[in-house]
Parts: C-alpha cells; structure tokens; sequence
C-alpha cells in the first residue's frame, strides 16, 4: 500500500504572536519550527498502516527550505522517504492543494493522509480540496480508522460536536487525523541518523504548472485587544466568592 | 449577475442549531441580495418557519431519501447544483465538524475561495464581501480578501447575534438529480458521546478546570458550580489526556476554540496553547491558588484560593442570586 502524508510545518504552540505594523504576516524571526501537531497523527497512523499492510509512507511538504527540518524529523518518525514542494510565495489553501495534489498525482497512492487544520492558519482546508482536485472521497477530523486492505474499503470514525459519526468510503481516499486517533511515536535515535540519509525529493513550486495566485489574501493582522486590569479578590474564601458573584450579577450583568 | 447569499444549513428532524439563525441574520444584515437557506434530510420542511422567522427569503430542502444520511461528495454536489440554480454571490456555512467538512469540498469544485471560522463578515467599500478570522487559535486575527469571483466564508458559532425578520420565506424546488448509489462516501451509524453535556462551542457559560483538581473525582466540585450556572464543562489539555474528563473537554490551540460569555477557569494555570482557546471568552473568570499564576493576566475577575473552599461557596452564592431573580 502506497501512502501519502502532508506534512506542514508551523510555529510552535508555546509562540507568542508578534506583529509589525501594516504587515500581513508576523514577525518569524526567533521562533521555533515544528510538525504541525495534528500531521503528527497522520504521520503515526501512516506508519501504523504500513505496519500491517506493508508498502511506503511518503511525506509531502509544501514550504521554504526551513521545512526540510520538519521532513527529516518525518522521515526520522518512520516515513521512508519524502517530496519537498520548494516556494518562499505567498499562497493560500487553495494552492498549496492543487501543488499537493499535483505531485500526488505523479507520485500515485492508495490513500491519502492529513492533519484536520493547521495550527497556524487554523483554516481545516487542505485535505478536502485536495480530494476534490483528485476526485477522491474524504473523512476528516478522524479519531479511529480502519482499513481493509483486501476489500479496499475505510471505515473511519469522526469527530462531531458532542457525538462521532462512522463513515464508510472506498480507496483511494483522503484521510485528515484529529487528536485522539493514535499516540504519535517519538524519533529513536538510530532512526534519527537514518533520517539522514532518506531520500528527500525537491520540487520547485513554479515547475508544477499550476496556479500559484492565492484568491484568500490577508489585508490586515491584528492581537486580541487587551483585557483591562484584572480584578482580583484575595481573603476569606466565602467573602472572595460572595463578592464575586455580586461582580458577576451587577457589574458584569452575566448570570 | 450573481447576487445574494446562499446559507447552508445542517436540521436534525426540523430542529435547526442556533448557529443556523446566526447565519441567517448575518446574511439578512450583508443586504442587499436575497437570503437563500439550503437545508438537507429527513424533516427539513419542518424548519421552513424558523428559517424565514431569522431571515431567510427563500428556502431550498433536499430532503428526499439520497439526503437522509450525509455523505461529503453527495451533499457537496448537491450545493453546487443549487449554486448553479440561485447563482449567489457567496455561500455561508457553519464552522461546526459539520459544515467543516462540507465548505472546503464545495469550495474546491466552485473553484472559489473560503475564508474558515470567521468571526466577522462585512460589506467592503468596494461593494464585496470581507472576513475577520482568528488564526493561532485566537492569538491573531486577519482581516481577508477573497479574490475568486464566488466567495465562501465558514462562520464561526456563538459570535453573531440573531435577529427574528418575521418574514414567509417562500419555497424554491430546485432537484440537484443525483444519484445517491454514486455518493462515496457515506455515514452509516452516528454515536451520541455525552448525553446531556453542552456542547462547547454554543456554551453560553463553561466551566473549566485543570490539573489544580487534583484528581478526577473531584470534577464533581465544578459540576456543581456548572450545574448552578447552567453552564457546560471543560478543561486544559493534561486533565483530558490523563483521562479524567472526555477528549471533548479539551479547550485550547490543540482542542476547542471557545467563545463563551463567561469563562471560569479552575485550576488552570494559563498557559498559552490554553489561553488561545479561550481569548474570544467575553469575561474570564480564574480560580487558582497560585498568585503569580499567568491566568490572573487574561482574566477580568480573579480570586486567589483554594478552589476547594472557593467553588462551593460560589455555587452556593450563585444558587442565591438565581433565587432572587
Ligand atoms: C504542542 C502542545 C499543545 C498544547 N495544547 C494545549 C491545549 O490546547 N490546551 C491546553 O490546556 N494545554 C495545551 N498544552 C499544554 C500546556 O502547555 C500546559 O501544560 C497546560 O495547559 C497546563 O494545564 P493546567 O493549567 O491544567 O495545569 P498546570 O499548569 O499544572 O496548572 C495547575 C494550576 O492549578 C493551580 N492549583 C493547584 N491546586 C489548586 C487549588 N487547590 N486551588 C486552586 N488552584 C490550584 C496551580 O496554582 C496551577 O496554576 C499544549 C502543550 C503542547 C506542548
Ligand atoms: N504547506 C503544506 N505542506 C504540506 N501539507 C500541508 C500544507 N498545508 C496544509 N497541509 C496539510 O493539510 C492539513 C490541513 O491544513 P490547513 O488546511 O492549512 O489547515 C495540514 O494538517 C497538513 O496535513
């Protein structure tokens, strides 16, 4: 069985948002990289895969050439080899799918594995649009996934608010991981020297032939506004709680 | 010329969700145009008077048996059968897993763009649409354009506020002809996790704690303070992934984005993957122990205590004023 994972790299969760004023992208310098969290999912569900059908795990990545990190560290998880999408541009969901669908395209699959939403952008695109470009069927936000390989057939369990629904769709497919699915394995260290010899293709983005002009485009970046000075009740616990209640029902006027 | 917009919609038996009305009466406001609902499933004529009630004009049902249990390729044609019929200018749809996993398909085969889990959406100077959306979980917000000559914007739950028009929303019969043995993707079975539980996202007031509980038996302390408030629950990350409370409770950058009226948080320290779920709360509440505890920063209220002593006292409290009322 051949699979693909996307694999984007994105700040990691402890960063503080800094921003510019007038600029449409924050402030890069000092932070740290990393595999966008939910890809971890999708990376450990693709090898677990692997596990039991056999075959290949290939990493596709789309970004500038900070995320060659991102992929070893893929590759070091257990991923045998990888395609990087090479592009400083700005682009959009949109056209980080047709160019991942594209090299899916050449490379081929049995299915097709993403995270449910980069933490970065938080748009919960990719995977879909990337199915549409293939003409694939799709199950997102996925927290249990089982494959026949014999009868090519998904069975996946996904996340609803409050409940989960089971859906059942035929390979070739795409698959987006939520949290929940597996407990994502950490690099051994002979498998992070391993890494470093895995093959990892470069693709420049501009050799794809496809549309690289974004139709989503950032105008403006801002930070929350900021809350005013907290008030902070200190002392005897029931008095504490009596006047905040109080706050709460005729300061705030919420309960 | 494409004009007005079209709401997609998801009705259980009738029963739309409240983020269903939100949308409508945010399109209503983005006049002018006509406001077009589409609703799919068993029942969905049943929603017609509530539609127009939250200012739908016109309203669309798929409700025939191909629509009775979703299917992301069959329903996503579906709308792009009715986009051909109602030629709008953009497409709403709810930023719930169930809208999440339809707006980005229909987007795709539009070939348009979608601006997901928007907090805003306004009418630009230049006569277009435009969008507020959070990024980081909250950390940021971008103001976004959308180029493509359709435009999709998934609407994030519990921002907008709803508004009852009172209109007759008439009834447009548009057949997509699909053929539900093609659907490839289909839902065969729905598992309903939580019984009674609020769900987060719609939570007017949650209740929140974290690993100050100390053990999961003693999430029975904020049920109560939960159950006086008529609030939901939830929680940091450690306390869901020790297993004290259901992976639903999980809020923060890698869990839930909440925006809540009022936040309490319990025991929480503050970290910041925690405070970039919870930064669209409209008041935050934090109960901690620890005075240097980096929540008393985010927060509007805070009390320093112990929570075991503070929660009680405050359910009971809480338990009084509701009396009063
Ligand atoms: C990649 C990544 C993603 C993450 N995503 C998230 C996320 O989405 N959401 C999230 O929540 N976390 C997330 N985290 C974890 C986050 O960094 C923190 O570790 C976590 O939020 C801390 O949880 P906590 O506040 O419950 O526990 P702690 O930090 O241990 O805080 C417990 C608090 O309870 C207080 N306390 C103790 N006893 C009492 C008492 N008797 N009365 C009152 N107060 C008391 C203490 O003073 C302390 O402030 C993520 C981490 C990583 C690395
Ligand atoms: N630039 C990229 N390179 C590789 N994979 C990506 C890229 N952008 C998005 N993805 C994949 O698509 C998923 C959803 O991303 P998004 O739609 O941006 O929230 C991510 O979890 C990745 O698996």
């Amino acid at each position: 069985m051949k699979i693909l994972v996307l694999v984007k790299q994105v700040p990691d969760t402890a960063t503080k948002i800094r921003l510019n004023p007038g600029d449409t992208a924050i402030q890069t310098d000092g932070i740290k990289w990393v595999i966008n969290p939910y890809d971890e999912f999708a990376i450990e569900e693709c090898l677990r895969l692997k596990e039991k059908a056999g075959g290949e795990v290939v990493v596709l990545s789309l970004g500038p050439s900070r995320v060659e990190e991102a992929i070893r560290q893929a590759l070091a998880m257990g991923a045998d080899r990888a395609i990087h999408v090479m592009t400083d541009a700005v682009i959009d969901s949109q056209v980080a799918a047709r160019a991942l669908a594209k090299v899916a395209q050449e490379e081929g699959y049995d299915l097709i594995v993403t995270g449910k939403q980069a933490v970065d952008d938080d748009q919960a695109q990719v995977g879909a649009l990337v199915a549409v470009e293939l003409g694939l069927p799709q199950v997102t936000v996925v927290i249990e996934l089982n494959v026949d390989v014999e009868s090519r057939r998904i069975r996946a369990e996904r996340e609803l608010e409050g409940a989960s629904e089971i859906v059942e769709l035929p390979m070739p497919a795409v698959i987006t991981a939520q949290r929940g699915l597996n407990e994502p394995r950490y690099p051994t260290l002979p498998n992070i020297m391993k890494a470093k010899k895995k093959e990892v293709k470069s693709v420049p983005l501009d050799s794809l032939g496809v549309d690289t002009t974004p139709w989503v485009r950032v105008e403006e970046l801002t930070l929350p506004p900021e809350r005013p000075a907290a008030k902070i009740l200190t002392g005897e616990p029931e008095e504490a709680a009596k006047e905040l209640a109080r706050l709460l029902h005729e300061e705030a006027k919420v309960i | 010329m494409a004009s007005g917009i079209l709401v997609v919609i998801n009705q259980e038996g009738g029963r739309v969700r409240r983020v269903g009305f939100e949308m409508l009466s945010l399109a209503q406001k983005l006049a002018p145009g006509q406001v077009t609902a589409l609703t799919f499933g068993d029942g969905a004529e049943q929603s017609k008077d509530s539609l127009g009630q939250y200012g739908a004009d016109q309203v669309v049902f798929l409700s025939g048996s191909a629509y009775h249990h979703y299917s992301s390729d069959g329903f996503a044609d579906a709308v792009v059968k009715v986009v051909e019929g109602v030629d709008p200018e953009s497409l709403f749809f709810p930023a719930t897993a169930w809208g999440k996993d339809l707006a980005p398909r229909v987007a795709g085969l539009l070939g348009a763009g979608l601006a997901s889990d928007c907090t805003e959406v306004y009418r630009r100077d230049d006569g277009r649409l435009g969008a507020v959306r959070p990024i980081y979980a909250g950390k940021a917000f971008a103001r976004v354009a959308i180029d493509s000559p359709r435009q999709v914007y998934s609407i994030r739950p519990n921002i907008q506020p709803v508004a009852e028009t009172q209109r007759a929303a008439a009834v447009l019969a548009i057949d997509p002809g699909l053929d539900a043995s093609q659907f490839q993707a289909r839902v065969v079975a729905v598992k309903e996790s939580q019984g009674e539980q609020l769900e987060l996202t719609e939570a007017d007031i949650i209740v929140s704690g974290g690993r100050g509980v100390k053990a999961p038996e003693n999430f029975k302390v904020l049920e109560d303070l939960a159950s006086a408030l008529g609030a939901a629950m939830g929680s940091s990350r450690p306390v869901a992934d020790e297993g004290w409370v259901p992976h639903s409770y999980h809020i923060g950058q890698t869990g839930k984005v909440v925006s809540p009226t009022v936040y309490f948080a319990v025991g929480i320290s503050g970290a910041i993957q925690h405070l970039a779920g919870i930064s669209g709360s409209k008041y935050i509440v934090a109960i901690n122990s620890d005075p240097d505890a980096p929540i008393f920063k985010a927060a509007n209220y805070g009390i320093v205590g112990d929570l075991f002593k503070v929660v009680p006292a405050l359910a009971e409290e809480v338990r009084h004023i509701k009396q009063d009322a």
